[in-house]
């Protein structure tokens, strides 16, 4: 499903000076399969994200995604993949505030081929337990029912990864448990493969298979 | 979700910049529409009156405009007369050939802020307007043989408060010392017609003739009144006012002519005596019809009025129709020698309103429908300030916008349509409400020009409304379009908002 080999990302400084990031040498998540890739704050991972979604490119290195290397297609071709293909799940949510909750999961679908679907994005806020806030403003949402929002969203438009970054990072204590399980149970349902990176251990012990950043990452060795 | 909505919404979020910068828009449209429609009703007033059933205007050697603004438009400056014996040039001299209608008009007095016409029943019998029939509100045109018969326009009924049976006098000038004699009354009153004939009082030729200081001085002939004691005396009466009866051609006194015009062959007693027998019918009728018409109880013996000798008339103008097949070359060749003599002048009133506008109106209109585009540029200006300062705020979005798969062209493309949405808004309810302001003030504008326009009347200028606010919308949208499209999306995900 999705295969990462040789990727390196460096970020220059204002200084001029370089600043590596990312080096991996290769990183797989299979069909359907649900990952944790846990790392301290600065590793990365949000870089790590935008590459595979093909939002940033990386210096070198192959992004394959569902048989795509997404490395080599254009800025508007990764635009489109990332349309049909990817869903992302923000750690600050990143609900647009002028759009009602069932807008802004219309919102997931609005930029890829087909025409949106309003019963399904109904039935997916059906399905994050928000039935009854299908016109609510984010504004008027607890930020718990935010992020349910943000993850309806992101399956809106049935990918094939939903990448999530620190996902109850903002989330208050009461309600990581229950984001962590939505997410995890909805991509169950979706048949969707799952990459989702935290610092948090709570969070990554859940999960079958965890991979810390660091381990695979070798900027360490390079600076 | 259609993009519209993405960028209809973006609208609805500043809210208050957005209602302002469209109250901007709007207002600028609403100044472009009321410049264009008022561009539009002065044109149609003056220009448009291809209809007014005559093409050519004769008065006496001067400024050409002078004499179409007094003749057709009933404005500007009096102007000099001409002799009457060059109007029977028209009716029955050499110019007759040439001539299909012919209408004398003599100016210089004033009922109020109104014009003063004196005039022949012809002015309504046989002259058009646009095509149409003069038609009476009420009552019905004056007839030959009443000498102090009057028709009014229905701005002057209406602003005058005259009704058929009133009486009126015109005042010679604008002095308040106006002499007192015989008052005119009113015979009918027109229908509107949208014409300058509206703003006018039209008055029998002949009643005009005998108002005192009508009479032209006679140098050479001053023996040249009516030589019957009889009219002589009743002239005098006459200045005594001491009778205010509805006067009558008649036929005796009209005979009584022939030979008092100086050398002009008279029609006037043949005239007359149709007249009479036309006036005892109609004394007839009318005594069955209106018994309050006093007017027609006048005894026949006691001869009101006499004409005045042709040789003491003039008149001010005459509104010529030419004659044949193709009446424009007809009008060519009739102006030849009218402008060659040294009498009289003859105008193109159409071709001398046209030189009036290009030369002078369209300018005018240009600076200021200039003037009122510039609102709307100006007005564009604000919505891309308004837009571009929101920017900032929206890089943020637009980089969601941009992880939810939506490309650069596409974010572009919604901040562009946010631009044409809020000019094309405004827009809109700048003409609406421009529109609806005009017809709300239609009423005064149809009393002040005689042009009624309704909220649907449109002028076609305004069609380039709607491209040119798209334009301007895509051209002041540009600019922060372009700044959507440079979004730099994983720098604006990473900051928090
Ligand atoms: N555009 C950029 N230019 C320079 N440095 C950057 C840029 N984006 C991220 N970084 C740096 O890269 C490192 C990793 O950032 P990030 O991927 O956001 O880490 P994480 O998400 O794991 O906290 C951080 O030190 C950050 O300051
Ligand atoms: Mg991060």
């Amino acid at each position: 499903m999705l295969l990462l080999q040789d990727v390196h990302k460096t970020f220059r400084e204002p200084d001029g000076s370089a600043l590596p990031i990312l080096s991996i040498k290769e990183f797989r998540v299979a069909a359907a399969e649900q990952a944790v890739l846990m790392g301290r704050s600065g590793s990365g991972k949000t870089t790590l994200l935008h590459i595979i979604a093909g939002i940033s490119r990386p210096d070198s290195g192959v992004v394959r995604i569902d048989g795509h290397d997404i490395t080599s297609l254009s800025e508007a071709g990764r635009d489109r993949f990332r349309a049909d293909k990817i869903g992302y799940v923000f750690q600050t949510f990143n609900l647009l505030p002028g759009f009602s909750a069932l807008e802004n999961v219309m919102l997931g679908m609005s930029f890829a081929g087909g025409r949106p679907d309003a019963a399904r994005a109904r039935r997916l806020l059906e399905r994050v337990q928000l039935k009854h806030r299908l016109t609510h403003r984010p504004a008027m949402l607890s930020v718990g029912e935010q992020q349910r929002v943000a993850v309806a969203r992101a399956l809106a438009n049935r990918p094939k990864l939903l990448l999530a970054d620190e996902p109850t990072a903002n989330v208050d204590s009461g309600h990581q448990q229950q984001i962590v399980d939505l997410i995890r149970q909805t991509c169950q349902e979706e048949n969707v493969a799952l990459l989702l990176v935290t610092h948090a251990s709570e969070v990554a012990e859940q999960f079958n298979r965890v991979d810390r950043l660091e381990d695979f990452n070798c900027v360490e060795a390079t600076v | 979700m259609s993009l519209w909505r993405i960028a209809w919404r973006s609208i609805q979020q500043r809210a208050l910049a957005s209602s302002l910068t469209g109250v901007s828009m709007a207002l600028g449209v609403m100044l472009v529409v009321a410049v264009l429609v008022a561009h539009g009703v002065i044109n149609q007033s003056f220009l448009n009156n291809s209809g007014l059933g005559y093409n050519i205007v004769v008065g006496a050697k001067g400024g050409r405009l002078d004499l179409v603004l007094n003749s057709v438009y009933y404005l500007s400056r009096p102007v000099e007369n001409i002799p009457y014996a060059y109007y029977q040039q028209f009716t029955e001299g050499k110019f007759k050939p040439y001539v299909d209608k012919a209408i004398p008009l003599c100016l210089g007095d004033m009922y109020r802020d109104f014009r003063v016409i004196g005039t022949t029943p012809a002015m309504f019998n046989d002259l058009d307007y646009g095509g149409k029939k003069y038609e009476f509100a009420d009552g019905r045109n004056f007839e030959p043989d009443e000498y102090y018969g009057a028709v009014v326009g229905s701005i002057v009924a209406r602003d005058a408060g005259l009704k058929v049976g009133d009486k009126f006098q015109p005042s010679h000038g604008a002095g308040p010392e106006a002499h007192v004699h015989d008052p005119f009354t009113v015979r009918g009153v027109l229908k509107p017609t949208g014409t300058p004939n509206d703003r006018g009082l039209f008055i029998n030729m002949e009643g005009f003739y005998l108002i005192p200081e009508h009479a032209k001085p006679l140098d050479d002939a001053p023996a040249a009144r009516p030589h019957d004691d009889h009219a002589e005396e009743h002239a005098e009466k006459h200045h005594d006012h001491d009778h205010h009866e509805e006067p009558a051609a008649d036929a005796k006194h009209a005979d009584d002519h022939e030979g008092t015009d100086g050398g002009v062959r008279v029609s006037e007693p043949k005239h007359a005596e149709e007249s009479a027998e036309h006036h005892d019918e109609h004394a007839d009728s009318h005594d069955k019809d209106h018994e309050h018409d006093d007017a027609h109880q006048h005894d026949h013996d006691h001869h009101a009025h006499t004409p005045l000798p042709l040789a003491q008339r003039e008149v001010t103008a005459i509104l010529v129709l030419s004659a044949g097949t193709f009446p424009e070359l007809t009008a060519l060749e009739l102006m030849k020698p009218i402008n060659k003599d040294s009498v009289a002048q003859a105008v193109l009133p159409i071709r001398e309103m046209s030189s009036l506008f290009s030369t002078f109106v369209d300018p005018l209109q240009l600076v200021l429908l200039s003037l009122t585009v510039m609102i709307v540029i100006v007005s564009g200006i604000g919505i891309l300030v308004s837009i571009y300062n929101s920017m900032s705020d929206r890089r943020h979005e637009i980089a969601v916008i941009r992880a939810l798969g939506a490309g650069r062209r596409t974010v572009m493309f919604i901040v562009l349509l946010e631009s044409i949405l809020l000019s094309l808004a405004g827009g809109l309810a700048g003409w609406i409400v421009g529109h609806g302001l005009i017809a709300a003030l239609s009423p005064w504008i149809a009393t002040q020009t005689g042009v009624s326009i309704g909220f649907w009347q449109f002028v076609s200028y305004e069609l380039v409304i709607i491209p040119g606010l798209i334009a301007l919308a895509s051209l002041v949208g540009y600019l922060p379009a372009v700044a959507a499209y440079r979004t730099d999306v994983a720098k604006a995900l990473t900051t928090t908002p």
